[in-house]
C-alpha cells in the first residue's frame, strides 16, 4: 500500500476526533493535481480507516483542483502540465509537492520563486454530519 | 485545521527521543555533528533515524555518502526511509535530485508537515534532527507539532555564535522545551562563555569538540569520518546524550 494511505490516515485521525460518535452524511475531499493522489487507493484506504474508527460515511465526494502557479517576480499566473516532466519527477512531486520548485520554472521570466495558489494536496472541504450520536 | 498535524504523534509513537540539533548560527556543524551522532548511535547498539530538516539547503546526504540517484524511501502504507550505514535516514534530495529548492515560509513549513505526516519510522531509540541556520520554520515547526522535542544545541566558542544560542535557548525556555544539552564545537582556546550561558538557561555544556583541520577529507566516507579525532569526541557527547536520555 503506498503513500495514499499515510494521507487517509491523517484524513481519518481528523473525522473520527470531530465525530463524537456521530456518523458522516457527507464528505467531501479536494484532490490538488499536483499531488497526483490515486483516488481508488485514497479511497479504500479512506473507508477501511474510518470504519475502524467506527465512523460510517454514506456519501464520500472528490473534486478535483487544479494546479495554479504563480510568480513572485513577475506575477504570471500558469497551470504546468505534470506530464511534461516525465513519470519520476511526477512521482517525486507526489511525495512532496513543493519539490516542483525543482522541476519547474515561471515560463515568463525562468524564476523558481513562485507560490502554489491552488491543487497542491488533499484538503477536507465539507464534513456533514447525522443527527444523532454522542 | 490540518489534518495532518494529528497524525504526526502516531508516527512519532515508536520513537523514544527527538532530538532536534539546531543552532541559529550557520556553520558551526550541526550536519556534521548530527550525521556523526546518528552514526555514533548505531555504533552503540541503538536502533537510530536521521531527518534532514534543512528543506532548502539539505546536506546531511553528502556527509553519508548517500548516492541520491541509487537510494529511494519505500513506500509502505507511507514514505520509509532507507537504511544508510545503520541509520534510517530521510531527506527531502531523495526528490530534489540535486537541483535548487528555493522555498518561501508558506512551503517549508507544508513541506515538513508532509514528511513529519507520511515518513513511517516505526521502533526507533533516537530521531535526529539536523536543521537549518536561524530560528524559522523548521525550528518553529519542531516545536509546535513534535511532542517533547529534547534538542542538542550547537556553538562555536565565538561570541558571535554565543549570542546567537542566547535567543535559542530563551525561546525554548519560554516554549518549555527542555535542551538536552550544549555542544562546542571548533574549540582551539580554553573554556569561553558558552558554560555561563548554559548555566543561566539551566542546560549543560555536555561536549567540546576541538577544531579538526583534516574533518573535510572525511566528509562522503564514513569509514574515514569514523577514525578521525572529531568522531571520538562525537562518540563521547554520544554516551552523555544516551545518559541524559535515560536510554
Amino acid at each position: 500500500m503506498v503513500h495514499e494511505w499515510a494521507l487517509a490516515e491523517a484524513i481519518a485521525m481528523y473525522i473520527v476526533r470531530i465525530s463524537k460518535g456521530r456518523n458522516v452524511k457527507r464528505l467531501v475531499l479536494s484532490i490538488g493535481r499536483l499531488q497526483s493522489v490515486d483516488k481508488e487507493i485514497l479511497d479504500f484506504a479512506l473507508r477501511e480507516l474510518l470504519n475502524e474508527g467506527n465512523v460510517v460515511v454514506d456519501e464520500l465526494k472528490y473534486l478535483n483542483e487544479e494546479i495554479l502557479l504563480k510568480c513572485r517576480k513577475c506575477g504570471f499566473e500558469w497551470s504546468p502540465l505534470l506530464e511534461s516532466l516525465g513519470s519520476e519527477v511526477s512521482e517525486f512531486i507526489h511525495f512532496i509537492p513543493e519539490v516542483i520548485h525543482s522541476y519547474v520554472n515561471c515560463p515568463k521570466c525562468n524564476s523558481r520563486d513562485y507560490d502554489i495558489l491552488s491543487g497542491r494536496g488533499v484538503k477536507v472541504v465539507e464534513v456533514v454530519f447525522e443527527e444523532g450520536g454522542q | 485545521m490540518d489534518p495532518r498535524l494529528l497524525v504526526i504523534s502516531k508516527r512519532l509513537e515508536g520513537v523514544k527521543a527527538v532530538v532536534p540539533v539546531m543552532s541559529p548560527k550557520g556553520g558551526v556543524g550541526k550536519t556534521l555533528i548530527a550525521s556523526s551522532l546518528a552514526l555514533a548511535f548505531v555504533e552503540r547498539g541503538r536502533k537510530v533515524g536521521l531527518l534532514d530538516l534543512d528543506v532548502t539547503n539539505a546536506s546531511s546526504h553528502i556527509v553519508l555518502g548517500v548516492k541520491l540517484d541509487e537510494l529511494k524511501p519505500l513506500e509502505e502504507k507511507g514514505v520509509v526511509p532507507p537504511l544508510v550505514n545503520g541509520v534510517k535516514f530521510m531527506t527531502i534530495c531523495y526528490y530534489s535530485s540535486g537541483n535548487p529548492l528555493p522555498l518561501r515560509g508558506k512551503d517549508v513549513d507544508e513541506a515538513i508537515k508532509e514528511m513529519l505526516a507520511t515518513v513511517i519510522w516505526n521502533q526507533l531509540d533516537l530521531l535526529l534532527i539536523d536543521t537549518p541556520p536561524g530560528i524559522s520554520d523548521e525550528v518553529l515547526d519542531i516545536v509546535s507539532y513534535v511532542s517533547e522535542p529534547r534538542p542538542l544545541i550547537v556553538t562555536t566558542p565565538s561570541r558571535l555564535s554565543i549570542a546567537s544560542i542566547e535567543k535559542l535557548l530563551k525561546m525554548l525556555t519560554e516554549s518549555r522545551v527542555k535542551a538536552i544539552g550544549v555542544v562546542e564545537n571548533m574549540v582551539i582556546t580554553e573554556e569561553g562563555t558558552t558554560k555561563d550561558l548554559a548555566g543561566k538557561y539551566g542546560v549543560e555544556v555536555i561536549g567540546r569538540i576541538p577544531y579538526d583541520p583534516f574533518i573535510e577529507r572525511s566528509i562522503g566516507d564514513v569509514r574515514i569520518l569514523k577514525s578521525t579525532s572529531f568522531f571520538s569526541k562525537v562518540m563521547s557527547l554520544a554516551d552523555k546524550v544516551l545518559v541524559k536520555l535515560g536510554l
